[in-house]
């Protein structure tokens, strides 16, 4: 490896179960890849054991998800990482599209300032997995079994019974919950003849991860060229990543031979012609690679839940596999935890479905818009495309339509069981579903003060509804955050777990906010019954 | 010279229009295809009404395609 990175390999720990040969657990994750990691650790912070299944013992490779969007930094500083993240990823936010040698436009992601987190950072997936393993571990939650593989679902009422097969044997496991974080290819999916569908889509891709020395003649942003005179009549994109590495998709058509093109002697020429002869560089990882954009009809499926690739895949281009994975945990984990400690009532875990299957389909429809974008599928498409390029360079309407991928941004989940309609018209602020906005509070930053339990941002002096359950934090009636809220005295935001907005008001009556609780948890509104006697 | 022709983008979900304009053109011919989008700009020209904006768009067209889109210019920073 030229980059210095080391591939952790985990030990694999003989369960009590093997003795046994059968035992049971709360919660069991199928799969520690990004997304199974990353719903055990935010479980754990919920207070919630696992027990987190993977076939394999070390973390994945090569760069794979490499973009992580804004809101997928603020999940992880929520869970802890958000410094790590931000010291070693490559904070970017300038996109450009080339069209032949001429840029054809440029784009600024995050034109506003005072939020914590940037647009994006790029970071390799492994360094997130690794990071992600460390986490689960000091937390003391996270029962991680590495070389352990599901090799049986049998589901029932109100459990799901798992063969689990090891190095040392096999036996039996009874989660009262399942997750399936098991990616694209997913096991339990598949035992469960589930059926998968969607479109794929007829072109290959050749993703190399390079380490370029010495002067480098690229900077830190997205590079996209259509057509580029070093791969004529094809797409190429170009990331920069930690350590020196570089990550270049190029498109390749459908015809092209996966196995022959993966040889560096077919690799290389490619990535010369693209550097110049003066560029010295390594190659590092590459793989090709087709695509779909496909889901599942629903992802909760009585005690089994799907989670990330598992549910929905998506072609590459906008970053939204990784993220809407990392944003599905999110959604979940809380909920899952409410149920489990007897909080909440099923139906929480079900509005998982009715947030996330709109999530998707938005990931979905954006990914197939930009892949048909990149590779048209009639000669009209093609001539459309073209000129859309060609009249980018000087006309705006133009620019709005070349689609080299469009960026992963959050979803507002705007038809939720668990929001409260708006009663008044807000000329700003996030409306019910949509993730709370940061801004700069104090030395500090406003989500760094919600997250992980209900809290009500309360503006101005106006005295605190009091709720049982419900945190309060108060803010100033001036300034940017109450702006960027359109905020007043005594306007008040009820923000959930995950930091998306359940209900805003222009004065927070208690009935009314207890309501909005009632419902946030997916509870018939039963004000009296939760009103504390204070 | 005063423009009658608007470049600015007046489309609230351009990607939308974009696929519409591809999939309007699924299983047609070629020549259904040429025909397509000459109906197209026929009808989107009746219904702006106004010849000098339809020259000024032509002679924008014109002038878009004819430019090679392989030549740098300033502020192309491609290698």
């Amino acid at each position: 490896m030229t980059t210095g990175w080391i591939a952790p390999r985990y030990p694999f720990h003989r369960p009590a179960e093997l003795e046994s040969g059968e035992g049971s657990a709360r919660v069991v994750i199928v799969g520690a890849g990004m997304v199974g990691l990353t719903l055990a650790l935010d479980l754990a912070r919920h207070g919630i054991a696992s027990v987190l299944l993977d076939e394999d013992d070390t973390v994945s490779v090569g760069s794979r998800a490499i973009c992580l969007a804004k809101r997928t930094l603020e999940i992880y500083d929520r869970l802890g990482l958000g410094e790590r993240l931000l010291e070693k990823g490559v904070t970017w936010k300038i996109g450009k599209v080339f069209h032949g040698s001429s840029l054809a436009y440029a784009f600024d992601l995050l034109p506003e300032t005072g939020h914590r987190m940037p647009a994006f950072i790029n970071l390799q997936q492994y360094y997130l997995e690794a990071w992600l393993v460390e986490a689960c571990a000091a937390t003391g939650l996270v029962d991680l079994r590495w070389r352990s593989r599901v090799t049986g679902v049998v589901p029932a009422e109100d459990h799901v019974l798992l063969t689990v097969e090891t190095p040392e044997g096999a036996y039996r496991l009874c989660a009262e919950w399942l997750l399936a974080c098991d990616g694209a290819r997913s096991t339990v999916r598949e035992t469960l003849g589930l059926p998968f569908l969607g479109q794929v889509f007829r072109d290959r891709f050749l993703i190399a991860d390079v380490v370029l020395k010495g002067e480098v003649p690229f900077p830190p942003e997205r590079w996209f060229w259509f057509n580029p005179p070093f791969h004529p009549g094809q797409s190429v994109l170009l990331h920069r990543q930690p350590d020196g590495l570089w990550r270049i998709d190029f498109q390749l058509g459908w015809e092209a031979d996966a196995e022959q093109e993966k040889r560096p002697e077919r690799v290389i020429p490619r990535i010369r012609a693209m550097l110049g002869e003066g560029v010295a560089f390594e190659l590092e990882w590459v793989s090709v690679y087709t695509f779909r954009c496909r889901r599942l009809e629903r992802f909760v499926h009585g005690r089994i839940i799907f989670v990330g690739d598992s549910a929905h895949q998506v072609s590459p281009f906008g970053a939204r596999g990784g993220n809407g994975g990392v944003q599905d945990a999110d959604n979940l984990a809380w909920k899952l935890a409410a149920v489990l400690r007897g909080q909440a009532p099923r139906a929480l875990v079900e509005s998982y479905d009715a947030e996330r299957i709109p999530a998707a389909d938005e990931n979905i429809l954006h990914s197939t818009r930009a892949t048909d974008f990149i590779t048209p599928k009639t000669e009209a498409a093609s001539a459309y495309r073209d000129a859309v390029l060609l009249l980018a360079r000087d006309h705006d309407f133009a620019r709005r339509m070349v689609n080299s991928g469009r960026l992963s941004l959050p979803h507002a989940y705007t038809a939720t069981p668990l929001s409260t309609p708006d009663r008044e018209a807000w000329p700003a602020g996030p409306a019910p579903g949509a993730p709370a906005i940061d801004a700069p509070v104090g030395e500090d930053w406003l989500l760094h003060r919600v997250g992980g339990r209900p809290v009500l941002l309360l503006f101005g002096e106006v005295p605190a509804p009091a709720i049982d359950g419900l945190a309060v934090t108060r803010l100033p009636a001036r300034g940017l955050v109450a702006e960027r809220y359109g905020a007043a005295e005594g306007t008040a935001y009820l923000i959930r777990p995950d930091q998306h907005v359940a209900a805003r008001f222009r004065n927070a009556g208690e009935n009314a906010v207890a309501d909005a609780l009632a419902r946030l948890w997916a509870r018939a509104p039963a004000p009296g019954a939760i009103r504390s006697a204070a | 010279m005063t423009t009658a022709l608007c470049t600015d983008t007046r489309l609230s979900d351009p990607d939308a229009v974009f696929a519409a304009l591809a999939a309007a053109h699924r299983d047609l011919s070629p020549l259904e295809s040429r025909r397509l989008d000459a109906a197209l700009v026929l009808l989107l020209a009746n219904h702006i009404g106004d010849v000098r904006v339809l020259e000024e768009a032509i002679a924008t067209a014109r002038a878009a395609i004819r430019r090679p889109a392989g030549v740098a210019e300033p502020g192309g920073t491609a290698p």
